[in-house]
């Protein structure tokens, strides 16, 4: 029991825990975008594979961290793009069109990856973003370590949680989209375009996503390898259910997912011995499944959510 | 005259594949002139109303729309923005509100730039505050939407419009939800904003309102206008006849003793998140021969009424017995194997399978009869055969019962249901608004069935928005509001608008 | 002005000649990465046509790949008809695997007729379960199916490595986390000589078999059709949608289930963590290319077993990697999505109307 509150007092555990969630942060809240516009994306895991593959891609090509971030979000857009298409003008299975884009993102990436290097065992590193050290900031006890020893995406992340928020509870262009998630024909009625918001939604949601790939190479790890994402980008789809669509509580709940996560690397350390390792890697995933059920009967869903929309047909 | 003109339409069409919804449509509105558009369901008007508002494209045709100083300018068609910036506004029968954002930011929801960093809320509200205050039509601003009454609802529908400087207003059917009472005061809002120069057009098909508040009509048929009148010299009979094309074939009703109980609920309620589904505590019987009519505002039980006796809802409290026999686990099935026949209230969602054949919707409440399967196996000769008799003794017209069900037209759905239920000579008859959206013709066949089914023996429950209908059928008028039922104890029409509001009458 | 509108009837031409169009579009989009790699796409097709068509060996690998496909492929389309989105097949697949191997490999001493149709039934069983958990969450507590079968295909991954690291490892297995071989009277047996198709393939098209006609004439098929297609009024015609939902999850489980089966009883003969190379989710572009009908399901996954055999062989004749394959089988989802919405809607170019 004391080993527990050691390690949850630990500035270390919270370093490991916001480190963790950085991903998923940038995964929740591009979903969230996406579902507030009234469109499930699954194609979040394979935008999160594109974002990993381009923006270490670009990294290792020469074109600089931040070159690489762009990259990786501008991909990402592009795969978005396809998925708002076939969604939102064509109104088909949000479903399975996010699934195929997972599929096709995913294989893109992969058959790139193998073009680019045929014979590579073990794969090329980059030199990743490392952990920012400010002056005075980074040496407070406690706040130091887990605030202000993360990278630059870590801050870019928390960064986005504040303009998702703005964006969507200050402005009219977040009205706009919390109205076309709920009912597209209010929009329609007072002269704003549907598809362009929806597809608007999509796109910057899944350029999002794609930063929380690029933050799997570009600052978790420092190369890309097959299934790195391991099914981060499903987890997202549930922790935005657990958050209501409210960016405050995705980045709550990233942040207990990851120090749930980090707990369990802990404790596998301490109880390897007594427990199988597995037990603690399925941990995570269970944890999603159980903070969707309880969130699921009480969700408030976008009313229009999963439902296309054709102008003309009222 | 010397009026000025605000409005023109002319020579409108508009067909979706082989259907004439619009047919050469041309009007004239007058600036300040309150003008109804009436006409059967079906006749054309909100396709008419969609056309001038930018939702559907015309075939052919134009429309010009006068600016502020009164010159005529040709709009462009096919964009609601530019139908909102020439100043014409359209309020939805189905309100276009978004439920999760205020009244606030619903009315003001396109109108400020998208991209734009901050918003100018409070010359926004102060601007609101005004409108309310010249119209009399007041509603919660910092509420979210979904949280609203209807009638609260469809104020900020109109606020939407007049905050756009709306100078011509489009009300499709602004009374269907609307008691009585509520709907007059609506049409006095609406006379006082006219004098300020707002001129209205205003979809109906009750005549009674229509002759009570409009300076002049136009009557559509089959997507055609046949006739315009001013309402001053209007002729009740001749506009009736006008929207007909015939004299209403009046239904023929003989009075009947009501004879043993077939329903009694007694005590039932049920729970909800919404008021149209709530029930608290309800006490019904209906009788052998007698058809119950349930009226009542949109939203105040009656679907959770419609649900309990058709078996979707369970009661939370009390019992239900059919035939004298106590209902003790209700459910769709339960209820259809103790004989109550159900047409439901949406019929394309709840009634028919639309992807199904028409054969196999006809079936679709008999999948345990031995003459409709065997051993878990289709019999898909009987099945076809009984789809063709029905059909023929139904008058179900369409491509074909092997055809998608979907392709039929709502009437002929309505009459596919009514062959499934009647076929089956039910106790009891659930019919939830049975009419809604037919034509005179298919609707007047529903009540020919109902009172045929009565003679035979059925008991009736018949939940309709449409006063007259229940008028016109019903032996005993029950009032929902509220999840409660009150007996009417009488056909006045006066007293019984008044209960529906929930005043003493 | 694009207007998109319905159309009245889709014909029958759409139905079959979409999801043709699909796989030849896609399998032209190939070009275009082949040509990234630098290879010559029309010597490239040739390779992959050699490598499916050009020996009895060559076919019988089609056939052997095409196997667990049509299973997989068979449980998506099921569960699809009944708007059950069932993405969990390849967690199904290896919960079945994992039943086949610890009761095929000795754990129970069974003679040699019982155990292979114990071990069928045991794998199509795991497979139920494995969907009929999620499901019961959604009907119970409304969890989104989708989310919750593909979380489960990661747990159950895990599950299987703990397993293959414990109660199932090979005693013999020198420590390679791999199960004890499945005894030989629990094989499915081959259908050829030196060939390694299998007589699961056999059982797979008598399944597609009995779907086909079961979903088109039997009292269930009609429930399945009517609960997917529209629940409310499947609900309102008195059918028990719940009870529908649960036995379509458990048959497209227990199918899931048995493409596991057959991979270890049929072919590899034991269990390792790597037995299925994403068969689960290829299985859904299966059932998409396929229509969600039960025959189309057997001929898409003719076809895209075909694209990753004959992209093996081209891979390993030209160099490039066999990524190739699960692009163009991700493309061709894709275009037939895209196809299913051309046979609904027709797109019209109007004009607007003169000012």
């Amino acid at each position: 029991m004391m080993d527990l509150l050691n390690i949850l007092l630990s500035d270390s555990f919270w370093a490991a825990s916001l480190r963790i969630a950085t991903p998923l942060i940038f995964g929740v809240l591009g979903a969230l975008i996406c579902e507030r516009a009234g469109v499930l994306n699954l194609g979040i895991e394979g935008i999160f594979v594109v974002g990993a593959m381009c923006g270490w891609m670009a990294v290792w090509l020469g074109a600089g961290l931040w070159g690489g971030v762009l990259f990786a979000a501008l991909a990402g857009a592009f795969f978005g793009l396809l998925h708002a298409i076939l969604t939102v003008p064509l109104g088909l299975s949000q479903h399975v069109s996010g699934l195929g884009i997972t599929l096709f993102a995913t294989s893109v990436s992969y058959y790139t990856y193998r073009t680019a290097l045929p014979n590579v065992s073990s794969p090329p590193r980059i030199e990743p973003f490392q952990a920012l050290d400010i002056p005075v900031l980074s040496d407070l006890p406690f706040l130091g370590p887990v605030l202000f020893q993360q990278t630059a995406l870590t801050w870019l992340a928390l960064l986005m949680v504040g303009l998702v928020w703005y964006v969507m509870n200050r402005t009219a262009l977040g009205v706009a989209i919390k109205a076309v998630g709920d009912n597209p024909d209010s929009v329609d009625a007072q002269g704003l375009s549907v598809y362009g918001l929806r597809m608007g939604a999509i796109v910057a949601g899944s350029a999002l996503m794609a930063l929380g790939g690029a933050f799997l190479t570009m600052s978790a790890f420092d190369a890309f390898f097959f299934g790195m994402v391991n099914g981060r980008g499903w987890v997202c789809i549930a922790l935005v259910i657990f958050a209501s669509w409210r960016p405050g509580k995705a980045l709550l709940g990233a942040l207990l997912f990851g120090a749930f996560d980090a707990l369990q690397v802990r404790l596998q350390t301490e109880m390897g011995a007594l427990v199988p390792g597995q037990v603690f890697l399925m941990a995570p995933y269970i944890l999603s499944i159980i903070a969707l059920v309880i969130a699921a009967r009480s969700a408030d869903y976008p009313r229009a959510l999963l439902t296309p929309w054709f102008k003309g047909q009222r | 005259m010397a009026e000025l003109t605000a409005l023109r339409l002319i020579g409108l069409s508009k067909c979706f594949g082989s259907v004439i919804a619009n047919d050469n449509v041309s009007l004239t509105l007058a600036k300040g002139e309150v003008l109804a558009l009436l006409g059967e369901n079906g006749a054309g008007k909100t396709t008419l109303m969609n056309m001038l508002f930018g939702h559907y494209l015309p075939d052919a045709g134009r429309v010009e729309v006068a600016d502020e100083t009164g010159t005529l300018h040709p709009l462009p068609l096919g964009h609601p923005q530019a139908a909102l910036a020439a100043g014409v506004g359209m309020v939805h029968q189905h309100f276009a509100l978004a439920e999760n954002i205020n009244a606030l930011d619903n009315i003001t929801l396109g109108s400020e730039p998208l991209l734009a960093l901050k918003r100018d809320r409070r010359s926004a509200r102060a601007k609101i505050e005004g409108i309310i205050e010249r119209s009399g039509l007041s509603a919660p601003l910092n509420v979210p939407v979904g949280r609203l009454s209807v009638g609260e609802r469809q104020r900020v529908e109109i606020l939407k419009a007049l905050y756009r400087d709306a100078r011509i207003l489009v009300l499709d059917e602004p009374t269907a939800v609307l008691t009585p009472q509520e709907a007059d005061t609506l049409f006095e809002n609406i006379k006082a904003m006219t004098k300020d120069g707002l001129s209205v057009i205003f979809i109906s098909h009750k005549l009674r309102e229509v002759l009570a508040f409009s300076d002049r009509i136009a009557v559509l048929r089959h997507g055609k206008k046949v006739g315009e009148m001013a309402t001053a010299e209007a002729d009740e009979k001749a506009i009736a006849r006008m929207m007909v094309g015939a004299d209403t074939p009046k239904v023929a009703r003989r009075d009947m003793a009501p004879g043993m109980p077939i329903l009694k609920l007694s005590n039932v309620s049920v729970g909800g998140r919404s008021q149209r589904d709530r029930l608290k505590g309800v006490n019904l019987t209906v009788h052998a021969h007698e058809i119950l009519g349930v009226a009542g505002i949109s939203g105040n039980g009656q679907s959770g009424l419609a649900n309990v006796i058709s078996g979707l809802a369970q009661p939370e409290g009390g019992s239900l017995s059919v035939n004298d026999t106590l209902v003790t686990r209700p459910g769709p099935g339960a209820m259809v194997r103790a004989g109550v026949g159900r047409i439901p209230e949406d019929r394309h969602h709840e009634g028919i399978v639309g992807a199904m054949s028409v054969a196999e919707n006809m079936v679709i409440e008999r999948l345990d009869d031995p003459a409709i399967q065997s051993r878990g196996l289709l019999k898909r000769d009987a099945i076809q055969a009984n789809a063709e008799k029905l059909a023929k003794a139904y008058d179900v017209r369409g491509p074909g019962v092997t055809a998608p069900s979907r392709l039929l037209s709502g009437g002929n759905i309505q009459k596919l249901i009514l062959a499934r239920v009647f076929e089956r000579g039910p106790r009891l008859i659930l019919a939830n608004q049975p009419t809604r959206g037919l034509d005179m013709g298919a609707a007047a066949e529903v009540g020919r069935r109902l009172l045929e089914a009565r003679a035979r023996g059925a008991g009736v429950v018949l939940i309709s928005e449409d006063l007259d209908e229940i008028l016109g059928l019903a032996d005993r008028v029950v009032v929902i509001r509220d999840g409660n039922l009150v007996e009417a104890g009488s056909h006045d029409r006066e007293k019984i608008g008044l209960m529906m509001a929930g005043e003493p009458a | 002005m694009i207007r998109i509108e319905p159309r009245e009837s889709p014909s029958r031409a759409f139905a079959v000649g979409i999801p043709v169009l699909s796989a030849v579009i896609s399998l032209a989009f190939a070009a275009i990465p082949l040509l990234a790699a630098g290879a010559n796409p029309l010597v490239a097709y040739g390779e992959m046509i050699k490598g499916v068509f050009g020996s009895v060996f060559a076919v019988s690998e089609m056939l052997t790949r095409a196997t667990p496909l049509i299973f997989t492929g068979l449980a998506a389309a099921l569960a699809f008809r009944a708007k059950l989105w069932n993405i969990g097949a390849e967690g199904q697949l290896y919960l079945g695997a994992m039943a086949a191997v610890g009761i095929g490999s000795g754990f129970l001493d069974i003679s040699g007729l019982l155990l292979l149709p114990l071990i069928i039934f045991l794998g199509a069983a795991a497979g139920a379960v494995g969907m009929m958990a999620p499901t019961y969450l959604k009907v119970r507590f409304g969890a989104d199916e989708v989310v919750t079968t593909l979380l489960l295909n990661f747990i159950i991954l895990i599950f299987l490595q703990m397993m293959l690291e414990g109660p199932l490892q090979d005693p013999m297995g020198l420590g390679w986390p791999q199960s004890a071989p499945v005894l030989d009277q629990g094989m499915l047996p081959p259908l050829m000589d030196r060939m390694r198709v299998h007589s699961g393939l056999i059982l797979a098209l008598v399944l597609a078999a009995i779907a086909q006609f079961m979903l088109a004439r039997s009292v269930w098929g009609f429930k399945l059709r009517a609960v997917g297609e529209n629940t409310a009024a499947a609900r309102h015609a008195g059918i028990n949608v719940r009870r529908s939902l649960f036995v379509v999850a458990a048959i497209s489980g227990a199918l899931a289930g048995l493409a596991g089966v057959s991979e270890v009883a049929g072919l590899k003969g034991y269990l390792t963590s790597d037995l299925s190379p994403g068969f689960g989710y290829t299985g859904i572009v299966v059932a998409m290319l396929a229509g969600l009908s039960p025959v189309g399901v057997v001929i898409a996954a003719l076809f895209i077993a075909s694209v990753f055999v004959g992209a093996d062989s081209m891979s390993r004749a030209m160099g490039v990697s066999s990524f190739l394959a699960d692009l163009v089988v991700s493309m061709s989802l894709l275009c037939v999505l895209v196809g299913g919405f051309l046979a609904r809607y027709r797109i019209l170019r109007t004009r607007a109307a003169k000012a």
